[in-house]
């Protein structure tokens, strides 16, 4: 028995893009080409070519000689920006399409998720989708009914299970479409960004799902957006980008150089594309927004030392009251700390035209290893809001702390996590 | 445990593939499935329900029988005109009713073929098969017409089977053909009314075949549907034009349209979830 569960050797996919074609020059030419090309297109058809293929159209590499193994039991992440490859790299592995060129080896039973509920029909019930849906993801009926009331219970809609689910909510339906999928147990699991559905609690409960399906020792091939999930998951990450491998290897590195890489592009880029699309204001104008640490720039952290948020700002017109603030959220966007530049003044300032900067200083030890959400905003009290809703900006947590240490495996469920001293003694 | 009996090679396939019959009856669980809901959904939120099974054969036979029987007096082999066309109705509705819904299948689980893996066959086959419960409410109803007219069907009933099994290869081996071109050709849609309409045309629905003298009329029979038609008249009604022949010419044109399908959908199913 081998230990490799896939094994993907210089696999690559061609897509063709959209017939853009020359276009047609005369009445003439256009006539031509609508009488000919029927007769052309069926002549090739009946040879088994797609639709098109005589045509030089444009064509581009959606993956391009991509290479890895993966061992049993292995969690791997794929990351990598919209259009990289992830879900071609899946689908060729789901054997929905097929490579252009290379090949694939799956040993074991495979089981994907590209998307959940794929085939409910809104017309039939909470039970019947459950049926029909297990069977669309390969599980027979047998299975389905030894695993039908624990997917009731995990999806918690058991009143409505006898209901037609075009009269569910989107929470519910979604959760149903979950609960199937997560009940599938192949021996290798293909997921796409499915975790994306659903509302914080459930999500939570579905990682909670994958985490224990990946502990029972199963391959997962898992595509996410999500740094958090792929970094509590998977041992081993794998970076896509334009149909290659630009790295691959444990987790924490090639996320980090990832976030690095993506932080670098869309601070700088996005951040100046957002500040002009602010609305305007007589008073304030928001030039920029910088986030160091140890005087490095950049917005992946770590949370053994303090960060400094420095805000850039230009005062128009003498103001009174002028508030520049910023909101640490969550990755749900609940807002865990607010604080005010002004806060180490005793009196409402008063403000003069000129460029500014206001640096806040979050110390050390107080974040989690998660990524939270830097929201910018500036108000003039009592008066407006002078950035509508600001900018904001992704920060990225790594552990440094020492908090947590001896079971670094334990993820840290709450927000912040301050350092709180601690002593214990034993009683005489 | 981890088997590695499961070995999965992917990569590009060349030429003419195999049919992969063995997969494809691991996965009748999901045939049945996909065809228990066409049967759900199909009378969903409509007034007459199921009904629409029975009225849709039934009021073509008062038609025909007002224009063709009364009017044109076309002749029905010495049976009552309503009942001789309602006995060809019958299947060839299942017939037609098939080949729309496999013709029109793949295109309408677009989304699930760019999603999961099965044997995209499943699809048509299923839109086939859940024509057969309509089929099965038309046929009550003919058998009360029987009742009525007081027609005892022959011993040539227990071949009936056949000639249900007949309809359903002409049905899928057309539908196969036209499914896999519809992925690329949504022509294919605005083909297919035309196409059984001038089929229904074709086929001794509205005549008998006995029209045609020997060996025209077994000829005929390279219309599969001219052997179900004629087959079901004499299994049920007891024609005794016996049309032996022609069901022999209309199996081998069926069973190669059905191979023949099979193979060009297996050719074109690896394009279809980039296609499609």
């Amino acid at each position: 028995m081998s230990s490799i569960a896939i094994r993907v050797e210089n696999l690559s996919k061609q897509y063709r893009i959209g017939g853009q074609q020359k276009g047609y020059k005369t009445l003439r030419d256009t006539l031509t080409e609508t009488l000919i090309s029927p007769f052309r297109r069926a002549g090739g058809l009946l040879r088994g070519q797609p639709y098109g293929a005589s045509k030089l159209d444009e064509t581009i590499w959606a993956l391009k000689d991509v290479s890895f193994e993966i061992k049993r039991g292995e969690v791997v992440g794929i990351i990598g920006r919209n259009g990289a490859g992830k879900t071609t790299l899946l689908k060729i592995l789901s054997r929905i399409s097929e490579p252009t060129e290379g090949q694939a080896e799956i040993r074991g039973r495979v089981g994907s998720l590209l998307e959940v509920g794929t085939g409910f029909h809104p017309e039939l019930t909470g039970r019947e989708n459950i049926y029909l849906n297990g069977a669309i993801l390969g599980m027979k009926k047998a299975e389905i009914e030894r695993k039908f009331d624990e997917m009731v219970d995990f999806a918690e809609i058991e009143r409505f299970i006898d209901t037609p689910v075009k009269h569910y909510s989107s929470g519910m339906y979604v959760r149903l479409a979950f609960a199937v999928a997560a009940h599938l147990e192949p021996e290798i699991l293909l997921v796409d960004e499915v975790l994306s559905v659903g509302d914080a609690a459930f999500q939570k409960k579905c990682l909670g799902k994958m985490g224990s399906v990946a502990q029972e020792g199963r391959t997962i091939l898992f595509v996410s957006h999500n740094m958090i999930a792929v970094r509590n998951l998977c041992s081993r990450a794998i970076w896509l980008q334009d149909g290659f491998i630009l790295h691959s290897g444990a987790t924490s590195g090639v996320v980090d150089s990832y976030l690095r890489e993506n932080s670098r592009t869309e601070s700088i880029d996005a951040m100046a594309t957002i500040i002009r699309s602010l609305p305007s204001d007589p008073a304030f104008r928001l030039d920029s927004v910088d986030i160091r640490q140890d005087g490095r720039p950049g917005n992946v952290v770590v949370n053994g030392q303090p960060v400094e948020v420095a805000i850039q700002y230009s005062v128009l017109q003498r103001t009174t009251g002028l508030r520049v603030y910023f909101d640490l959220c969550d990755d749900h966007g609940n807002i865990l700390i607010r604080t005010f530049h002004d806060d180490d003044a005793n009196a409402i300032p008063t403000v003069d035209p000129g460029d500014y900067e206001s640096t806040a200083v979050i110390p050390a030890n107080l974040l989690s290893p998660r990524t939270y959400e830097l929201r910018i905003r500036a108000t003039i009290f009592n008066v407006r809001t002078c950035t509508g809703d600001g900018i904001g900006i992704l920060l990225q947590v790594e552990a440094s702390s020492g908090i947590n240490r001896g079971y670094p495996q334990d993820v840290i469920r709450s927000a912040l996590q301050p350092k709180i001293p601690w002593r214990t003694r034993k009683k005489a | 445990m981890p088997s590695d009996s499961h070995i999965i090679v992917v990569k590009p396939s060349k030429g003419w593939i195999s049919l992969k019959l063995k997969e494809l009856w691991e996965y009748r669980e999901l045939l049945y499935f996909m065809a228990w809901r066409d049967i759900k959904v199909r009378y969903k939120q409509t007034v007459l329900g199921a009904a629409w099974a029975i009225i849709q054969p039934f009021f073509t036979m008062v038609v025909f029988s007002i224009f063709f029987g009364k009017l044109a007096r076309v002749p029905s082999d010495g049976l009552p005109y309503p009942i001789f066309a309602y006995a060809a109705l019958v299947p060839w509705t299942f017939f037609a009713n098939g080949l729309n819904q496999a013709s029109n299948s793949l295109v309408g689980s677009a989304n699930l073929i760019k999603k999961v893996y099965f044997p995209r066959l499943v699809v048509p086959i299923s839109g086939v098969i859940s024509g057969v419960f309509d089929f099965i409410l038309a046929f009550l109803v003919l058998l009360g017409l029987m009742l009525y007219y007081g027609i005892i069907p022959t011993l040539n009933i227990v071949w009936l089977p056949f000639l249900l099994l007949l309809t359903i290869t002409t049905s899928l081996g057309v539908g196969l053909w036209l499914s896999a071109l519809n992925v690329q050709f949504r022509d294919v849609r605005y083909t297919v009314p035309f196409l059984t309409q001038f089929w229904l045309f074709a086929t001794p629905i509205a005549y008998p075949s006995s029209l045609l003298s020997e060996p025209w009329r077994t000829l005929y029979g390279i219309n599969p549907m001219v052997g179900v038609v004629e087959g079901f008249r004499w299994a049920l009604l007891g024609t005794d034009t016996a049309p032996g022949p022609i069901i022999i010419v209309s199996s081998m044109v069926a069973l190669a349209l059905l191979v023949g399908g099979a193979f060009y959908f297996k050719r074109l199913e690896k394009t279809f979830a980039d296609v499609i």
